[in-house]
């Protein structure tokens, strides 16, 4: 039991272990890592499958394709952000803690972007390559969607915690989501673009900025709120 | 009948005032019917709960 | 002041007064509804650029309009549940969502509609007023979808709240960054839907149908809300008694 001559561990212990935890649970699971990476692979050879595999085409399609690929990935890893510990009831103990909310939410959205977001950013180049994306355009290409997978991740946590242990959660996710999270993949994939068409493209880079820094600071109040919500 | 051709975009125009009156139209039906079943559903429920009684 | 808002907190004060005051918006909404759309048929001139196919606006721009406005309502209703925990709040936002899903169709169909004759096609992607719409139509959807999902009332309400806030604040920058992409994709010149000034004979039909459609989606929210407040306190005292009182209302 807690001796309350002690001190209560800081928040940003806090923060850590709960970040940490997930980690290492992805660690023991590593289907929920790469399992959207794969998919995201494959969504982006479905293109060329579907439509031509002209070269002017690929270019031309390619900053577009891949963020959007980027963004289904996302939200398929978004739906075990917060499923497994609804289901064997750590998520209650979480709630209970006497760590703020705001404080845990984001812990295990930043677990959840180093296990999705991350692993995109870093694959990107590959299947960027392969869609004949010149190598100055694949560094906008990861930038951006380092940017955009935070926004993402934030934003994806508060959908998650509405639609935690909901029935047909999973489509309800997407329906949530995908609409929030239209700016950032305009910015994105058109940020690219211009890249790739050499023009400036910095405008883009600081409206994803200031939107990631923006989620940052408010999307853990309202994923907390939904939290608490969804599991009175 | 100059009125019912607009200028040769009739369909157009006339369509679209008509959409609208559709949509309130439907909208004033699903709120008459959404009272009626609500208040029908209670009064049947009290009712029966009244004969029991 | 507060007391008359306490007062109209109160399911059974709301459920009695409402329908006076869905009729005194219902009345003038109609009447200028009716000017709106004679005038904006028949009397109003020519647009020079789009012959008489720009009379569609007198629908179009209302319907956006209130489908915007709807959306604040829901949101706003939904914080204002949150925070102070009027039950009636929920039950606006609630009916107001259907209404708003309504609107935002309207304004779509009638846009693309106008478009055809304008731009040649039923949809322009690049125009960022209407994907703006389109956008907002994918946001009244989810809201729905959410509500329908969850079970418990009390859940659906604050969850939908939340949903709705944060939905809010995104409306606001998907406006801005459509309309960034549109400039980076506009082949030629989208021509303006509304001209640059308007002949006075042209905008009192156009501010009368806004008026009036607003009037008119307010009387619906309230007999809507009204409907949705007896369903909510189905299995009170006061629904009870009113239901076996030998006046029977409707």
């Amino acid at each position: 039991m807690t001796d309350h001559g002690r001190q209560m561990p800081g928040m940003l212990v806090g923060l850590i272990a709960v970040a940490r935890r997930d980690l290492l649970l992805a660690w023991k699971r590593p289907g929920d890592v790469l399992n959207p990476l794969f998919f995201f692979a494959m969504v982006c050879t479905l293109f060329p499958l579907a439509v031509g595999p002209s070269a002017e085409q690929l270019t031309f399609s390619g900053p577009g394709v891949l963020w959007v690929a980027a963004l289904l990935a996302m939200l398929i890893s978004l739906n075990s952000l917060f499923i497994s510990d609804f289901d064997d009831g750590s998520l209650e103990q979480l709630l209970v803690s006497p760590q703020p909310l705001p404080l845990v939410g984001l812990g295990k959205t930043a677990a959840h972007w180093l296990t999705s977001g991350l692993p995109l950013v870093l694959v990107s180049p590959i299947v960027a390559i392969t869609y004949r994306m010149p190598g100055d355009v694949v560094i906008v290409l990861m930038l951006t969607l380092t940017l955009g997978t935070i926004s993402l991740s934030l934003l994806g946590s508060i959908g998650a915690a509405l639609t935690v242990g909901l029935h047909r959660g999973t489509a309800l996710l997407s329906l949530l989501i995908l609409p929030l999270s239209m700016p950032v993949l305009i910015i994105g994939a058109n940020t690219v673009s211009l890249a790739a068409g050499n023009e400036t493209y910095s405008a883009g880079i600081w409206a994803l900025s200031a939107y990631a820094v923006g989620t940052l600071s408010l999307a853990p109040y309202a994923t907390a709120a939904a939290l608490r919500i969804s599991n009175e | 009948m100059e009125a019912l051709a607009m200028g040769g975009y009739g369909a157009y125009v006339w369509t679209c005032f008509g959409l609208a009156a559709v949509v309130l139209i439907i909208n004033e039906w699903r709120i008459r019917a959404r009272q009626a079943a609500v208040y029908k559903e209670i009064e049947v429920r009290i009712k029966a709960l009244e004969d029991s009684a | 002041m507060w007391k008359w808002f306490h007062q109209l907190a109160s399911p059974p004060h709301f459920y009695r007064i409402a329908p006076i005051f869905s009729m005194l918006l219902l009345l003038p909404g109609l009447a200028l509804i009716a000017y709106g759309v004679y005038a904006g048929l028949f009397l109003a001139p020519m647009d020079y650029q789009q012959g008489d196919a720009f009379r569609i606006i007198y629908i179009h721009v209302p319907s956006a309009y209130l489908s915007m406005m709807s959306y604040m309502i829901m949101a706003v209703a939904g914080g204002i549940g949150l925070i102070w925990r009027m039950k009636l709040a929920h039950a606006v936002a609630a009916s107001a969502a259907p209404l708003g899903a309504w609107f935002t169709f309207l304004a779509l169909a009638t846009g693309s509609i106008w478009g055809r004759p304008m731009w040649g096609t039923w949809w322009e992607w690049a125009d960022p007023r209407m994907m703006s719409e389109l956008i907002l139509l994918f946001f009244y959807f989810g809201y729905m979808a959410l509500r329908g999902a969850i079970d418990d009332t009390a859940k659906a309400d604050k969850a939908s709240a939340v949903l709705a806030l944060v939905g809010v604040v995104n409306v606001i920058i998907v406006h801005y960054s459509v309309e960034w992409w549109s400039s980076l994709h506009q082949g030629q010149t989208i021509m303006a839907k509304d001209g640059p000034a308007m002949d006075p004979g042209m905008l009192y039909p156009l501010l009368a149908n806004i008026f009036g459609f607003t009037l008119l989606f307010g009387s619906l929210l309230l007999r809507r809300t009204r409907t949705e407040v007896l369903f909510r306190e189905r299995r009170t005292r006061w629904v009870k008694e009113m239901i076996l009182a030998p006046e029977g209302q409707s």
